[in-house]
């Protein structure tokens, strides 16, 4: 569970992420409508929000994956709008995304799967310094011994470790979490949330986690926003945010929470 | 709850033929991009060599079987026409012919496109809804070029290869056949069947080998690559690959067959 201290680690004089003005749909329906947002450098911010509720398309407009309709999001100091192919592929290796539903790829082991973007990506890399790497993250998620197997062979636990095992291995400044603990019993949830907040300590990552789940929300982020009709309702700690007057947010929580 | 946007879409014709006219640009889009970026660095060999093993070795012993069956088949029933003349010495030249001109490029096309174009369409589709190509791209790696290029490039390959096999399986197995009946020695029946043909039957073996593979591969990858809606989406995404390129594979035969009868007449 979090640290209660992790807050020190945050540098609120570096922004790494900038989000102004955001808009995003897709034919008639509005997904994002005016988003803003600051991730400051080592902080887990944790964004709530109904399944539906635009959530993942944030994520995917961060990393560059989906365009946004209007607005400005800048990463790393980047704007993401200029960049060419190349310079937005050498902004990705900054950044480790974590997916939904882990995204391994089926045909290769959790070696192959971990190499992958190393090899695909530094040219003339070593077999040592890849076995290293992979060694490394692999202890990172304690999943050393399942180095050889499969992904149809892993739980859906061990599945969210190895993807972000495979996040961490370019060794990212940031963190994109897309729902880490869904689908998972409460304990694997809780060993996810302990990781997530293990991997900002241990790799010092500003991480954005997009969550429905209000035990991980509360447990991993040092700021929550609250996401709904494609707009932020409100922007803070959790106790503010669980403090809010808004139906909608009050609505939220009063149905979800767990202590 | 998502809100409707006021700026209502206005379609061109009607939202299904609108739909279709996109899907054709969609795919020639695809298409050129397979172009772009088949002739700019980095080259996956080792991925391509992989592709050419899955699919070209894989069906080998399909197109070895359909084509000795072809073969031996097509001179079984062309026999009795040819006899009632007295013209049986006329089937080596008959299957030359036949085989090297339409049914050697035809039968592996339409085998492949069955086996190949639904694996390919399956697998990027399956990797589509799973988000493992979504995945390749926050890796800084383009899924296009280690996809789609590889499968493209090894298909074209592998296809137009087997093609060869199977007009030479072909042959074999109406050697068989005629050796049965007739009994007449290889060389005599290769002199035969390679008298009727020409040097354009060989270039039109081989365009109609290379277009039909290329189609194949680029069909298979574009609807997997575009598949959505989950499981769902995997099958339709296999179904909609076999069918379309055996569609565009009898298309491109009719316009393969008109521009090389123009040529042989000029």
């Amino acid at each position: 569970m979090k640290d209660i201290n992790s807050d020190l680690l945050i540098d609120k004089t570096e922004t790494v992420i900038s989000i102004d003005g955001l808009h995003k749909s897709f034919d008639d329906l509005i997904v994002l409508n005016g988003i803003d947002l600051k991730l400051y450098r080592r902080e887990n911010l944790t964004v709530l929000g109904r399944s539906g509720s635009g959530k993942s398309v944030l994520l995917k407009i961060i990393v560059g994956l989906l365009k946004p309709d209007k607005g400005e999001v800048i990463v790393l100091g980047k704007h993401l709008g200029r960049l060419d192919t190349a310079e937005l592929n050498t902004l990705r290796l900054r950044i480790g995304f974590s997916f939904q539903s882990s995204a391994l790829y089926d045909s290769m082991n959790v070696f192959q799967n971990l190499a992958f973007p190393l090899v695909m990506n530094i040219k003339g890399i070593s077999k040592n310094k890849v076995q290293e790497s992979v060694e490394e993250v692999l202890s990172a998620v304690a999943l050393s011994e399942k180095i050889f197997q499969m992904p149809a062979e892993l739980s859906g636990g061990q599945r969210k470790r190895i993807g972000i095992a495979r996040a961490l291995i370019t060794k990212p400044e940031i963190m994109l979490y897309d729902e880490p603990t869904s689908g998972l019993d409460p304990i694997t949830s809780v060993e996810i949330i302990d990781l997530i907040n293990e991997v900002q300590h241990r790799y010092n990552t500003s991480s954005i986690i997009i969550t429905h789940d209000l035990t991980c929300a509360k447990n991993t982020g040092n700021r929550i926003a609250m996401l709904d009709d494609g707009k932020f309702l409100k922007v803070g700690k959790f106790e503010e945010v669980f403090a809010s007057d808004d139906e909608r947010i009050k609505g939220f929580f009063n149905y979800n929470f767990i202590e | 709850m998502k809100m409707i946007n006021p700026d209502k879409r206005k379609y061109l014709f009607s939202k299904k033929i609108d739909s279709q006219l996109t899907d054709i640009y969609s795919g020639f889009k695809f298409t050129t991009q397979f172009f772009k970026e088949a002739f700019r660095k980095p080259f996956y060999f080792k991925e391509t060599v992989n592709q050419c093993f899955e699919i070209g070795l894989r069906s080998l012993g399909l197109i070895t079987i359909t084509g000795f069956i072809v073969g031996f088949v097509f001179v079984k029933q062309s026999r009795p026409s040819l006899e009632s003349f007295g013209a049986t010495s006329w089937l080596p030249s008959l299957m030359g012919i036949a085989s090297v001109r339409a049914l050697g490029p035809l039968v592996t096309a339409l085998i492949t496109a069955g086996k190949v174009g639904s694996g390919i369409g399956a697998e990027l589709g399956s990797m589509k809804v799973t988000e493992q190509i979504d995945a390749m791209e926050v890796s800084a790696i383009n899924p296009f070029k280690y996809l789609v290029v590889t499968r493209v490039v090894a298909a074209t390959v592998s296809i137009f290869m087997l093609a060869l096999y199977c007009d030479f399986v072909e042959l074999l197995g109406s050697y068989m056949n005629i050796n049965s009946a007739e009994g007449i020695s290889i060389p005599t029946f290769l002199r035969n069947a390679f008298s009727s043909l020409s040097f354009l039957d060989l270039i039109t073996n081989i365009v109609k080998a290379v277009t039909y593979g290329f189609t194949i591969g680029i069909v298979g990858c574009y609807k997997g690559y575009n598949a959505s809606q989950g499981t769902r989406g995997v099958g339709m995404a296999a179904n909609q690959a076999v069918v379309l390129a055996i569609f565009l594979i009898f298309l491109e035969e009719f316009i393969i067959v008109q521009v090389v009868n123009w040529i042989r007449y000029l």
